[in-house]
């Protein structure tokens, strides 16, 4: 039975997208909250990231942009009174939240009743020795270390524990003095060593090579309890679970072990008193049914959105209802709509998951993968073989990837250290392995990877092999195109392995292909996800397709009421949740207007792949290949691709070609605006200004352009090699560089060059028009100057700077831009604006990153006014008023350099963020401050020390560093900047980033490294010279690096400095309004 | 691999590849939607004259563990001697696999056992007919070999062919004595009823028990319709005038409320599942279930003094009773697990109590 006292609930977001920390929270906020409201409880949010789904209209009740730390919430607390709060659906941001505000009283304080797991029990897993001390309790293993001081003590440890075991020097950072022995000879020699690090060495059982294996338990009040799902990792321990490739359900238990395991984890959850939802990971022997625990999640977590995706039941709706008090038998299972949540779900398929990471984006970053995360998104494939789920898996990460073979040859050079060390490459390793003729056997030893799992994928280089063979594509049989779709082969795949990309284009030869297929009768047919097998008739519209079957479970009656929008994919860096936000307004838009709304996208973490949203979920692929699968199914009456970010974009003209009903702007003006020559050339058309350009055909043309503008330029090659696309080029080695190994440059090809502004304001223009005329817009401005990337600057909505003269420019380009590629639907200009001189640097005719920003500042939904002009309803133009607010919106952005080893994090052409928040103020002062706490920015106390490269950069701060000293912090400054501030005499004190012994032999103090290990540095400002350099491992390097490693804030970008510095100096935190969305008007 | 065809009473056919033994047979067809435990389900009695087809659809993949006996006479790992279904039906078999513990692969068990199994079958699409249909008889056809036999289920003694012959005694001269009437055991129950200090005497299902000096009586699972087993239903009547402790299991729950003087229905499809909620009449706790039944007890025709125990929470159907004041109970689901979930394996602990009583 419901809880009676509960009126009002606040629920905590997780902010910013991080590694670690990303859209699986949008989800299980959304999720939450729908519960919530159902119960006809008022709901408060607090999350600054605007971005997501969760904080739009209608979500919650009452919605914060705030940070979500113990200090905004008690305020909100203060104001809105809840009568309970849910911690444990925003991630480790809002569980560490909870806790701080448990501990310090202020839930007693306000009354406020924590519901579901009570935080004490979340202490008990938090807590490594609580927890240990916990499963002691009921006699469940753990892993555990002993503490020695000795030797002898160590080989007592290790004596007990069993051979193999890992020893660690204690304290030590960054496993120094680390390493397994296997006997008492190697531990002698390797303890021996760590002694040498450290007073004290950890003795642990080493349990490598080690299957790891998880469940998602759930218990309701009353004790009963049940496992939703487990899942298997194929990577074998010592990989994070967020880095490993995922499969559920286990594939290698067999009975005995897959219920030891189950029982064990509600013998846990029983003894720990969770009401809700946790994750229990366990350490499995490949060799016995010897076991450790590993950890246990008292939270919703990315896990668990993988499972409730992979099995359809929604773990977080149910976690929220049982913490209103509900039992499990109280609640219906949410597919079927007829047998009880109670329940646990049989699955007829097998579920993916593969990591995506974008570790190329970050300079000096270690590929090594390893016991933390590095991914920034991941993907989820449903298939009816390991084969054709895993296959799917490798297109969806989307980094050019055909699926386990057939790929452009990736060649490792030492095969067996690549197979050893893993990496994000490692499972194209096992590939090359493979056709070099590595065994099963060996790779196993080398990887530890179940051999089941590597048979399965021998058997799809087999097929492969066999495909191979087949000397012309009449001579491919019925039987064995028929396997290799069953195998999960893309057309593409099949295509290149008989040879027909020979004698045609890729893209020519993958028709062929679908051709033939078709014309054997070889067609995929859709499935239901039911939760249930089948056992019991379900209303489920989550699908997936398979060439494992003969029979559609859905009916399709042909009656074009369908609209299909394209999601946006995999998760990473420059594309993340605001596209599942303009996907979900989409869908809610067809359909409110009496369409059938059907998503494709295979996002685990998105709430566009909740079967809720739409009347048809296609969790499959975003290939041409699939779409096209889905098109012939559907017969829908349009196709909107301008929703989902870059993924649907690029399928715009292949579908286009298929004679697809595309709604909204054409396919070819999507071109016209992608491809970069005719764009530019029709700017200089329609007397539209930009950057000097040229499109050139030889690298003797290419000389002499840029001995002409000079540099940097901007590359864009029209065709690609590598994965870089496009490139920022500083000097002319660089350039020949980037030219030679990237990109060709021919007649068939040329390749854009353009001159590449600094020092000049960039300003965003997001818009949605019909039939080329601007309906609705919004001007925004960046904080930092180009040459920092769109997705990582610091953003002002409405623009605070500018001139009207310029403003009025930029509306009037814009409606020339609209007009000429006659767009209908949304799209995004980027101008450069120095003076009142505007230059327009890129245009995409799709939602850009920023229209949920704008959207909710502006109160206007640009996607449902975009949906409504695609589909061909009437559109009133928003009032002229409504673009005229008395409020500041900042967009800013998050990084993750700290989860990134060896990463510079430094800001430059290239993306680096993972996510982002929106803030509101009464002025940007307020937004900025909100905003750049919401980042994880923190207003030094004391302390800030500034190292700033060249003149002009030092001149920019200096009335900010003035006003620093004004207020009495104490400034420190490094050679160059000291030298700069002394002579301007601004007291500082001097610091030195390496080591020096003066002539005195006097060693200089203090050190950089030596302040911040101190945390004597509260925040630290270091800006390089020149971001677009190529980066080298300098003191400066080290001094950033050091500075996150250490948690240190660090703003690299001077404009962004000066906007924060002077924010907190004018506006104390305390002032700061505590004000709902709704309460800005 | 040869091609073989599944044929049901309807008409349908199911096109697969045969990966077993190549001989054509006939039987009820059912499904089974657990996730593992092919090795166990295979031995269950229960599926005597059942062509098992498995929703999930990898199979194979840990391989076959040892399949020889203890030397008191149970398996080690399986749940009977031998393979009991008629043949399996899956998806996508794996030719290899991969388990410290597996002795063989999935097929050469088939083989060795010369029991079918065909594999590339839509075991979806075959589930949801018989689903809507209702279970059927059906008969495995393999190229190249002679026409299976008719089909037939309803009308046969399944119990009669795989109970024990003889009187089996287990853990002789522990304190408490339960007979095992055997219509078709599950090792497993013996493992559960010894390792809890009883000594089993496992008789045959028409061996008149009423005769052998025990504390208690347990009535296991079977296969097929339990009212070919009106023998054994004679003989709990008996029983039932005394006040020694009953539990039964599956077939046994019915049986016994046969006894009581309730009736069974065939249920259309069945359970046959890891995942079936059950909720123990009159209280909040609910627990997860295996489950290997066709047929069901009506609640509605119990006596007065008898009462259902737990009810599914699925489809509202009895899933266990119990008397108002002796100590007689049953489940319609299976607390031995093996395969399956073990969260009410504690009912072996209720009845061990109760012959302490």
């Amino acid at each position: 039975m419901k809880l009676e006292n509960i009126h009002k609930v606040l629920v905590l977001g997780s902010g910013a997208l991080k590694i670690g920390e990303a859209g699986e929270f949008d989800y299980s906020g959304s999720q939450a909250l729908k519960a919530l409201r159902e119960e006809g409880i008022e709901t408060v949010l607090i999350n600054p990231n605007i971005a997501t789904v969760q904080t739009s209209e209608g979500v919650a009740d009452h919605i914060y942009f705030l940070p979500v730390t113990p200090y905004f919430v008690e305020r909100l607390i203060a104001k809105e009174r809840p009568d309970g709060i849910l911690l444990s659906f925003g991630g480790q941001t809002a569980l560490n939240c909870g806790v701080a505000l448990y501990r310090s009283g202020v839930l007693d304080k306000y009354g406020v009743q924590v519901l579901g797991t009570p935080v004490e029990t979340i202490i008990n897993t938090e807590d490594r020795e609580l927890f240990v001390r916990q499963l002691d309790q009921i006699d469940v293993k753990t892993i555990k270390s002993e503490a020695c001081e000795t030797i002898d003590e160590a080989r007592r440890a290790a004596a007990e524990l069993g051979y193999p075991v890992i020893i660690r020097a204690a304290y030590a950072l960054g496993g120094l003095g680390s390493g397994f022995c296997d006997n008492e000879q190697e531990l002698n020699v390797i303890a021996e060593k760590a002694f040498s690090f450290s007073p004290q060495v950890l003795v642990e059982k080493s349990l490598k090579g080690w299957k790891e294996i998880e469940y998602e338990v759930v218990r309701d009040r009353y004790d009963n309890c049940i496992t939703v799902c487990n899942m298997e990792n194929f990577d074998p321990l010592g990989i994070h679970t967020g880095e490993s490739i995922v499969i559920a359900p286990s594939q290698t238990l067999t009975n005995s072990e897959y219920h030891k395991l189950r029982a064990l984890a509600i013998r846990i959850i029983r003894h720990l008193g969770i009401v809700g939802e946790c994750n229990v990971q366990y350490a499995f022997d490949p060799e016995s049914e010897d076991y450790r625990v590993i950890e246990v999640n008292a939270r919703l977590s990315r896990s668990s959105a993988l499972a409730s995706k992979a099995t359809g039941y929604p773990l977080a709706f149910v976690a929220a209802k049982l913490g209103l008090g509900y039992g499990l038998f109280e609640l219906t299972n949410s597919v079927t709509k007829s047998t009880s949540a109670f329940f646990e779900p049989a699955l007829d398929y097998v579920v993916c998951k593969i990591p995506r990471w974008d570790l190329g984006k970050f300079r000096g970053v270690n590929h090594e993968l390893g016991s933390s995360m590095k991914s920034v998104g991941e993907v989820m494939a449903i298939g009816r073989t390991f084969e054709d789920a895993l296959q799917k898996g490798l297109r969806m990460i989307g980094q050019g990837m055909h699926g386990f073979t057939e790929n452009k040859a990736l060649h490792v050079d030492d095969l067996d250290a690549a197979l050893k060390a893993p990496t994000d490459k490692r499972i194209f390793a096992i590939a090359q392995a493979m056709y070099e003729g590595y065994s099963v056997d060996r790779i196993h030893e080398l990887t530890k990877i179940d051999r089941w799992f590597l048979q399965r994928l021998e058997h799809i280089i087999r097929i492969d092999a066999e495909l191979k063979q087949i000397p012309a594509l009449e001579a491919l049989s019925h039987d064995l195109l028929l396997r290799a779709k069953q195998l999960g082969f893309s057309d593409f795949q099949i295509a290149r392995a008989v040879g027909l990309g020979r004698s045609m284009t890729m893209d020519q030869a993958v028709l062929k292909m679908r051709d033939y297929r078709k014309s054997l009768g070889i067609l995929p047919v859709v499935k239901q996800i039911d939760t249930l097998a089948g056992e019991f008739p379900a209303q489920t519209n989550y699908l997936y397709l398979t060439y494992s079957g003969i029979q559609n479970d859905v009916a399709y009656t042909g009656d074009r009421q369908s609209i299909i929008v394209l999601g946006s994919g995999a998760y990473r860096i420059g594309s993340s949740v605001e596209f599942d936000w303009c996907g979900v307004q989409a869908l809610h838009t067809i359909r409110n207007n009496g369409f059938r709304s059907v998503m494709i996208n295979y996002n685990p973490e998105t709430v566009s792949t909740d079967y809720d949203v739409c009347d048809r979920l296609y969790f499959d692929e975003l290939t041409f290949e699939r779409v096209m699968d889905i098109i012939e199914l559907e017969n829908p009456h349009g196709v909107i691709v301008s929703t989902g970010g870059q993924i649907p974009n690029n399928l715009a003209m292949k579908l286009d070609g298929q004679h697809v009903p595309i709604l909204g702007t054409t396919a070819k003006s999507i071109d016209n605006a992608e491809d970069r020559d005719k764009f530019s050339a029709m700017l200089d058309r329609i007397g539209v200004d930009q950057p000097e350009w040229s499109a050139l055909t030889s690298m003797d043309d290419v000389e002499t352009f840029v001995n002409r503008v000079g540099y940097p330029v901007l590359v864009r090659p029209s065709y690609v090699l590598s994965g870089a696309a496009m490139n920022v080029c500083s000097n002319a080695e660089h350039l020949h560089q980037f030219l030679e190994l990237a990109a060709t440059v021919s007649q068939e090809h040329p390749v854009v060059i353009s001159k590449f502004m600094t020092n000049t304001k960039e300003v965003e223009m997001d818009a949605v028009a019909r039939n080329g005329e601007i309906i609705a817009y919004a001007i925004s401005e960046h904080v930092e100057f180009a040459g920092v990337h769109s997705g990582d600057a610091t953003i002002m909505f409405p623009a605070q700077k500018l001139y009207v003269e310029t403003v009025r420019r930029i509306k009037r380009i814009s409606g020339q831009i609209a007009r000429e590629l006659n767009i209908s639907g949304p799209f995004n200009i980027q101008y450069l604006a120095r003076e009142n001189e505007i230059k327009v640097i890129e245009c995409n005719l799709r939602a850009s990153r920023s229209f949920p920003f704008v959207s909710k500042v502006l109160k206007i939904n640009l996607i449902d006014i975009a949906t409504r002009v695609m589909l061909g309803l009437p559109v009133e133009k928003p009032h002229k008023s409504l673009f005229d607010f008395d409020y500041v919106g900042v967009k800013a952005s998050q990084f993750s350099f700290n989860r990134l080893q060896d990463a510079d994090p430094i800001l430059g052409v290239d993306m680096a963020s993972t996510g982002e928040v929106g803030c509101l103020g009464e002025d940007a002062n307020c937004a900025l401050l909100k905003a750049m706490l919401s980042v994880g920015m923190r207003i030094p106390e004391k302390n800030i020390l500034f190292a700033i490269g060249g003149p002009k950069q030092r001149g920019h701060l200096l009335d900010t560093i003035k006003r620093l000293v004004a207020r009495g912090y104490t400034i420190y400054a490094t050679g160059g900047t000291s030298d700069f501030l002394n002579g301007l005499g601004v007291p500082n004190i001097r610091v030195y980033k390496n080591e020096h012994i003066d002539e005195n032999g006097q060693l200089k103090q203090p050190i950089v490294a030596d302040l911040m290990h101190h945390k004597q540095i509260d925040l630290f400002v270091g800006i390089p010279v020149d971001t677009l350099a190529e980066p080298v491992h300098d003191s400066y390097y080290r001094m950033r690096r050091t500075a996150v490693d250490l948690n240190i804030p660090l703003i690299t970008n001077a404009r962004l400095a000066e906007a924060f510095i002077n924010a907190f100096l004018d506006v104390p935190v305390d002032t700061l309004a505590i004000q709902a969305w709704d309460e800005y008007k | 691999m040869k091609k073989a065809t599944l044929r049901l009473s309807d008409g349908t056919t199911f096109e697969g590849r045969s990966f077993g033994a190549d001989v054509p047979v006939s039987g009820e067809v059912v499904f089974n939607t657990a996730m593992m435990g092919y090795p166990e389900s295979l031995t269950d009695p229960s599926y005597a004259g059942q062509i098992l087809t498995l929703t999930y659809p990898l199979v194979g993949n840990y391989g076959v563990p040892d399949c020889s006996l203890l030397p008191n006479g149970l398996a080690r790992f399986m749940e009977s001697e031998r393979i009991h279904a008629r043949a399996l039906i899956c998806s996508e078999y794996s030719g290899e696999y991969s388990h410290w513990n597996g002795r063989e692969t999935l097929a050469d068990w088939l083989l060795r056992e010369d029991v079918p199994g065909i594999t590339g079958i839509d075991t979806r699409a075959l589930t949801m007919l018989l689903r809507e249909q209702g279970v059927m008889l059906g008969s495995i056809e393999i190229e190249d070999c002679p026409p299976p036999p008719q089909p037939q289920y309803e009308d046969i003694n399944f119990v009669e062919q795989v109970s024990c012959r003889e009187v089996i005694r287990y853990n002789e001269g522990a304190p408490k004595k339960v007979i095992l009437v055997d219509c078709g055991v599950k090792h497993n129950i013996i493992r559960c009823l010894i390792n809890r200090g009883v000594e089993v005497i496992r008789v045959p299902w028409d061996y008149d028990f009423n005769t052998i000096p025990a504390d208690g009586l347990f009535l296991s699972n079977g296969p097929g319709n339990p009212n070919t087993c009106s023998v054994t239903v004679n003989f709990i009547a008996t029983w039932l005038r005394e006040h020694k402790t009953i539990f039964g299991i599956c077939m046994g729950n019915q049986l016994l409320a046969k006894a009581a003087g309730a009736t069974i229905y065939k249920l259309p499809y069945g359970h046959r599942s890891h995942n079936q909620p059950v909720r123990m009449v009159g209280t909040d706790q609910c627990f997860i279930t295996s489950q290997n039944h066709g047929y069901a007890v009506d609640a509605s025709t119990l006596p007065h003094d008898w009462q259902p125990l737990f009810v599914n929470m699925n489809d509202g159907s009895n899933e266990g009773i119990r008397h108002v004041s002796e100590p007689w109970f049953s489940a319609q689901f299976h607390p031995e697990a093996c395969s399956g979930p073990v969260d009410t394996e504690f009912l072996f602990d209720d009845f061990v109590k109760l012959l302490y009583r």
